[in-house]
């Protein structure tokens, strides 16, 4: 066992309304920093990391026990991000978060930049992992945490997946290994945003009834609305006391959240707004809620 | 034979696009669509056709059979283990399957259950390995397979094709439905150039000579062949020096009566392709010259190392696969023929990795530049 000393502080999870806002607006700008980086980049992937913009600022500024000066620092929660495609999500959290500087989103997907296309852990190692090819982030969290319980490690593991990588075989072989070692200290969040890239999940190959088959395999399954940071602490906070299982939190959330013309339409999952009209239009969208309010610059 | 008399230029007998040279105004189609134009071509004959694909209809161009042919068509999700063999299981019940998806997975992922269920079973399954090579640009390493010639040509039973344009992936995709064995063929989702024509010839297991010389023998598959004609006619302006050209589509089975009569005429050898140099391309090439006819083989292609993110054309510069680099591997392999004396790393080595690392540092700091 560590020195009391030597252990990281996992301060409660309870998110109070002061706490809440100040997440609810960074939420807000890493959106907006999100769109400015895929019209920049050019190509990609946008529906996916809008709808898991609320999920990523919740794990990055309130729930990880982590260190971005210190990446490396051996006691931080490790975050897995399987679904690779949804990165730039990952990466504008990581600048706000002080990984790296602001500018580096400039480069994404270009040439010599840390920031590659899927996330390569080689080219920027606070990420973890490298993935892109589905399933393979699931199996390595799994092996994270089963190691951190063989040396009694304090810290957890989160591993972020997305509902059509489930369709993936490795993904159920990762969740039997989760189930019948009951890694507790494992918290798997499934994306259940419902589109992939060729349309909805249940066009293509159906997963329901989902939490059905998770529970099926041993696992805690948590149900959340993934857009509503308060919701996901919760479903985190349930995780954490969940002490004889590993959980998987299956956050629902809306592809595309926050643009009008991206909003449910898979035919986004893989393109990029362009620049002009419909960068315009997207940041006006975040900017006013849709025109529910009005924009300051207006 | 025509290589006596005629012991320079552009082989007429192989109907090459007329604008070869003219890179501004020459075609420029993804291999891709292709692949998407043939399958549905071979299904107009072929009832038994069926598509399979993980997930990725648009961008492996299987949604212009889809169009055509709804009912044949099979979405997989994203499961590429099960596509391998559930395309067996359509085999041996009487169908040909074309099992789709990126060549990373297909036959990246699913390389055992391809070598089980249709190698070893001798099944009928026809596997379309898309995105293949560094052109699938910013997408990054985990998506650029480079790997997939050496593993599929060490399969037995196992046909490998690398056709270099659209016209030749249309004919490889309608020459694969028609024989039957399992049979392996990649394509790229850049646009390249048309360099061959409807009329230029291809033949399963058959290698083409494109440019006659006497000098030096460019052995290329897939699109970067137009990279080694290019090399060609620079060499041949600039120093005089007449490479001839083959075009080694046929990984498996190979035209070594081709490669062994160009060794024996030319003396020297360049291989050339957008995959790994160990065990592809290069790798038949070294071992059936070793076997038969040793001479200098020098080998462009990715030295063992991955792909990253970057724009499609950045990347083959950046791994020596342009002309320049082909030129340069040329000069060294006509160098060693003679006996002279040169650097231990090749110079087309060293050349791609100092533009690697200059393009690096000139993007990434141009990007960064402006303020976010």
């Amino acid at each position: 066992m560590l020195p009391p000393s030597k252990l990281p502080v996992r301060k409660p999870l309870h998110l109070h309304d002061k706490k809440l806002k100040v997440l609810e607006k960074k939420a807000f700008e890493i959106r907006k920093d999100l769109i400015e980086m895929l019209v920049e980049a050019g190509s990609g992937h946008s529906a996916g990391p809008l709808g898991m913009a609320d999920i990523f600022t919740a794990l990055y500024f309130h729930v990880l026990v982590h260190h971005p000066k210190k990446p490396d620092w051996k006691l931080r929660d490790r975050l897995i991000l399987s679904n690779g495609h949804i990165v730039p999500i990952r990466y504008t959290t990581m600048a706000h978060a002080g990984y790296f500087p602001k500018q580096w989103l400039n480069s994404l997907r270009k040439m010599g930049s840390p920031l590659q296309g899927h996330p390569e852990h080689h080219w920027l190692p606070s990420l973890e992992t490298t993935s892109g090819p589905l399933g393979e982030g699931l199996s390595q969290a799994a092996g994270i945490a089963y190691a951190g319980r063989m040396d009694g490690s304090p810290w957890r593991v989160y591993c972020c997946t997305g509902d059509g990588e489930l369709d993936e075989g490795q993904c159920w072989e990762a969740f039997q290994f989760a189930g019948d070692n009951k890694l507790s200290n494992l918290t798997f969040i499934i994306d259940r945003n419902n589109i992939q890239i060729d349309g909805k999940t249940e066009d293509v190959l159906p997963l329901e009834p989902l939490a059905d088959k998770l529970a099926a395999f041993n696992l805690h399954v948590i149900r959340c609305a993934g857009n509503d940071i308060k919701d996901f602490v919760r479903a985190v906070e349930e995780a954490h006391a969940t002490t004889d299982k590993c959980s998987v939190i299956i956050a629902s959330t809306i592809p595309g959240y926050g643009v009008s013309f991206m909003e449910n339409d898979y035919h986004w999952h893989g393109m990029v707004p362009k620049k002009g009209a419909e960068e315009r239009q997207a940041l006006k969208d975040l900017r006013t809620l849709w025109g529910r309010i009005q924009s300051e610059h207006e | 034979m025509a290589t006596k008399k005629q012991e320079k230029g552009l082989n007429p007998h192989m109907f090459l696009a007329r604008n070869i040279f003219d890179t501004k105004n020459l075609k420029q189609i993804p291999t891709r669509d292709g692949y998407g134009d043939g399958v549905t071509e071979a299904g107009k004959t072929n009832k038994n056709i069926v598509v399979l694909c993980c997930d990725l209809t648009e961008s492996t161009r299987s949604e212009t059979f889809k169009k055509a042919f709804p009912d044949q068509f099979i979405q997989m999700g994203i499961a590429e283990q099960a596509l391998a063999s559930i395309g067996a299981g359509l085999s041996l019940a009487g169908k040909v399957p074309f099992i789709s998806s990126y060549a990373a997975f297909s036959p990246g992922r699913n390389w055992e259950q391809i070598r089980t269920t249709v190698a070893l079973q001798n099944s009928n399954v026809k596997i379309a390995g898309a995105h293949a090579g560094l052109s699938v640009g910013p997408d990054g390493a985990t998506h650029q397979m480079l790997e997939d010639i050496a593993l599929m040509r060490v399969m037995p039973n196992m046909t490998v094709e690398v056709p270099c344009d659209y016209f030749e992936t249309k004919k490889t995709t309608i020459a694969g439905a028609k024989m039957i064995g399992p049979f392996y063929f990649r394509f790229a989702r850049a646009a390249s150039p048309v360099f061959t024509t409807q009329k230029t010839p291809f033949k399963i297991g058959k290698a083409e000579i494109f440019r006659f010389g006497s000098d030096v023998t460019f052995v290329a598959a897939g699109p970067v062949l137009y990279e080694a004609l290019m090399a060609a006619e620079q060499l041949s302006k600039e120093h005089g020096i007449e490479a001839r050209v083959i075009n080694a589509h046929s990984i498996k089975p190979f035209d070594t009566k081709t490669l062994i009569q160009a060794a024996k005429e030319t003396g020297a050898i360049v291989t050339i392709e957008e995959a790994q140099v160990s065990g592809g391309l290069a790798g038949v090439v070294c071992e059936t010259l070793s076997l038969t006819c040793p001479v200098p083989v020098e080998r462009v292609g990715v030295q063992d190392t991955f792909g990253e993110s970057g724009e499609p054309n950045q990347l083959l510069e950046a791994h020596g696969l342009t002309s320049p680099f082909i030129a340069l591997a040329a000069i060294r392999a006509i160098d060693r023929k003679h006996g002279r004396s040169m650097t231990t790393i090749p110079a087309h080595i060293t050349a791609a990795e100092e533009k690697k690392q200059t393009l690096r540092k000139l993007t990434f700091e141009k990007a960064i530049r402006k303020k976010f």
